[in-house]
């Protein structure tokens, strides 16, 4: 079989949408977990809010962009307040913490089935579609990779680029050390917190046109979120791209080349080869040779 | 690590022997099932009213409550009441299991009503077999069970995909792809639409089977280009599967490919879908809340009187599984008693019903329902514009390899 030029493109933007698919659910939860170390069981369902924001913005009249920040600042929102009311009475408790998570995403999820009922009205995916050659491509594969690295991007500068970043960084390293010199460790862990569940709500928001919006439909992400980031290791942003580009990268060549089903395997299998080799992730080995 | 182990492994076993501890009580006073007092009846139902499953469990649950009130307000059966006893499985097979032993051991139930997937089935026909208590499955599914025990009201591929492949291959061409669930169901019917592909002159070329935790159809969408069928045939399962037909329209394959499916709509796609994603996808059903039968209009005013005038949509579902209760109904007056054998025994003679869907007859031999079957089309107001209504589709292929009047102790699922 000989590859023409218009599968090898249809192709690598494939591959190239996965990717940003994978990072864009996990960067939240690299903040959260991978940074704070909190196991946010209930990751998949601040992703399911992000995308019911959306959903009820569009319904209001708002315009889908607009609708999609909003969702990502009230996510973000909702983060803090869970972080005030639970989250911060259990820093360093880890079984505690799964708990306490695991119990808000249930109570979550049914809260919006409450609200919207088990299938409500979704928005359907903006823009067209591309014509390559033979092939077709959904315009919108092309926003989520720019959202991706330009989420990424934003999470960059932001830790490592101002201020807030720095004492984010060193609350969470050295809580002590930190209140020593000066930073309110209590209100930073807040606020980074917020951060990572508005990017998770950012997620949730860029998922609501391309998936069912239900409010099952974090179950379905939650597991290749906690993947990437246990695979990523605690680099937030190194992290997240690197285990979202191997992930990703050889799930959907392998669903490509064969079948759905052994594309998935063979990430698990990916994922199951580089912890016994890297247990510390792929950016903590990187920082280990450092 | 090892002492969190330690501690789920002896809780299980706890568990364990409660359970056992309650099915050897239930087992001396098994027979008894309520039969000869005057208080209302119990009868009882499992559903998922929460987890994933519950976008399909919801329309069941409320048809399930309705039904009840529907008899109920009728005079009940024999004079008495029904009392329902309900359990929600979460959409967790275990929680079938559990439910089903307490159904009958613990609240000695008259009949059994639920399950949604084939595993759920299959999680209560042994238990349903082991104490005798007669069992409803009500949702359309792969086909071919046979037990003597348990009787079918849900469509089978022979009434959904023998219509719909000749119809899809007529008018819209002779090239089929197929997308189907990766589980038994998904397996079994790919198997049926590729008979009835042949029968119908079409080429299957190509299928592609996916988890049902999986909601990315990239790999799938490339396949479908790289292979352009005329029609896709979607046997797709559950809320992460509802994203094909969105991914399928984005990139704008639904102008040149059209989808029919056995399952569209039974778990509100075209609810969820924008309308713009899902008009023209061609399904075939017994019911569609569009049918314009005098029957059917009242049915559906009945529901939205108890349901709200802005219930999203009645499904196929809802009305297999009413069918269901007043079959068992009116099996019950017809036999004059709650005895399973007695009321066996009139589900066999022939019995039938006029059902929203219209006349619904129980077929004897092989425990599946005779009865219409619509292609319908989902047009652009989340709803389906019904094509044409085929009357008295019998279950043909459960029919011919199934005869439990001849063969009583058949316990099997008869598969292609």
């Amino acid at each position: 079989m000989t590859v023409q030029p218009d599968q090898l493109a249809n192709l690598t933007l494939s591959l190239l949408s996965s990717i940003a698919l994978l990072a864009v659910i996990s960067l939240g939860l690299a903040v959260l977990f991978g940074m704070m170390g909190v196991i946010n069981l209930a990751h998949g369902e601040f992703l399911m809010l992000g995308a019911f924001f959306t959903l009820t913005g569009v319904r209001h009249g708002l315009n889908l962009w607009v609708a999609m920040v909003l969702a990502a600042l009230a996510v973000g929102a909702i983060g803090v307040v869970v972080e005030r009311l639970l989250i911060q009475h259990l820093y360093g408790r880890m079984p505690a913490t799964m708990l306490a998570t695991w119990g808000l995403s249930l109570i979550l999820v049914q809260v919006v089935v409450l609200i919207y009922g088990p299938a409500s009205n979704g928005i359907p995916t903006p823009l067209g579609s591309i014509r390559i050659g033979d092939y077709s491509v959904s315009e919108y594969s092309l926003v989520l990779v720019g959202a991706a690295v330009l989420l990424l991007g934003l999470t960059y500068l932001v830790l490592t680029r101002t201020r807030y970043g720095t004492m984010a960084r060193a609350a969470v390293m050295l809580p002590d050390m930190a209140a020593a010199v000066g930073v309110d460790v209590r209100r930073t862990n807040m606020l980074t917190f917020g951060f990572g569940s508005a990017l998770a709500g950012a997620g949730g928001a860029l998922l609501a046109p391309i998936t069912a919006v239900v409010p099952s439909m974090g179950q379905t992400y939650v597991g290749r979120a906690f993947m990437t980031v246990v695979v990523g290791g605690p680099g937030v942003v190194a992290g997240t791209a690197s285990a979202a580009g191997l992930l990703g990268g050889v799930n959907s060549l392998v669903s490509n080349l064969t079948t759905s089903v052994l594309g998935t395997a063979a990430l698990l299998v990916v994922a199951i080869v580089i912890l016994r080799f890297l247990p510390t992730g792929i950016s903590g080995y990187w920082e280990r040779k450092r | 690590m090892r002492y969190p182990h330690a501690r789920i492994g002896l809780g299980t076993v706890a568990a364990a022997s409660a359970l056992l501890l309650t099915a050897a009580c239930g087992a001396n006073s098994a027979t008894d099932a309520g039969s000869d007092s005057k208080g209302p009846i119990p009868v009882g139902s499992i559903l998922d009213a929460t987890g994933p499953l519950n976008v399909i469990g919801k329309p069941n649950i409320d048809a399930t409550n309705l039904a009840i009130k529907d008899i109920n307000s009728h005079g009940g059966v024999l004079g008495r009441q029904l009392k329902l006893i309900s359990y929600d499985a979460q959409s967790d097979n275990a929680k079938y299991t559990q439910y089903a032993n307490k159904l009958t051991l613990e609240n000695k139930v008259s009949v059994v009503m639920g399950g949604i997937t084939s595993a759920s089935r299959e999680a209560i026909r042994p238990i349903v077999d082991r104490s005798k208590t007669l069992y409803f499955y009500n949702n359309l599914y792969e086909g071919g069970v046979c037990d003597k025990n348990v009787f079918n009201t849900g469509p089978v591929p022979s009434q959904q995909l023998a219509p719909l492949i000749p119809y899809a291959t007529k008018n819209f061409g002779k090239k089929i792809y197929i997308v189907a669930a990766d589980y038994n169901f998904g397996h079994i019917s790919a198997d049926w639409a590729k008979k009835y592909a042949k029968q119908a002159g079409a080429t299957v070329v190509g299928t592609d089977f996916i988890p049902l935790e999986s909601s990315d159809f990239g790999a799938v969408i490339n396949n479908l280009q790289a292979a352009k069928p005329d029609v896709v045939v979607s046997l797709l399962v559950g809320g992460n599967h509802t994203a094909f037909y969105r991914q399928f329209a984005s990139t704008g394959l639904n102008k040149s490919m059209k989808i029919v499916s056995t399952t569209f709509g039974d778990g509100s796609e075209h609810i969820v879908l924008a309308p713009k994603e899902s008009t023209g996808v061609t399904v075939a059903f017994p019911y569609f809340q569009e049918l314009k039968t005098p029957e059917n209009t009242a049915f559906v005013s009945t529901w939205h009187a108890k349901y709200g005038q802005d219930y999203p949509y009645v499904p196929n579902s809802a009305v297999t599984v009413w069918n269901g209760w007043h079959l068992w109904a009116a099996a019950v007056e017809k036999a004059g008693s709650l005895d399973r054998d007695k009321v066996i025994a009139a589900l066999e003679s022939g019995l039938s019903i006029d059902s929203p869907s219209g006349k619904v007859t129980m077929n004897p031999g092989s425990h599946h329902v005779t009865q219409n079957v619509s292609i319908a089309e989902a047009n652009d107001k989340h709803g389906f514009k019904v094509l044409t209504t085929n009357a008295d589709v019998p279950p043909a292929y459960e029919n011919s390899v199934c005869d439990l009047r001849k063969n009583p102790t058949t316990n099997k699922q008869f598969t292609p």
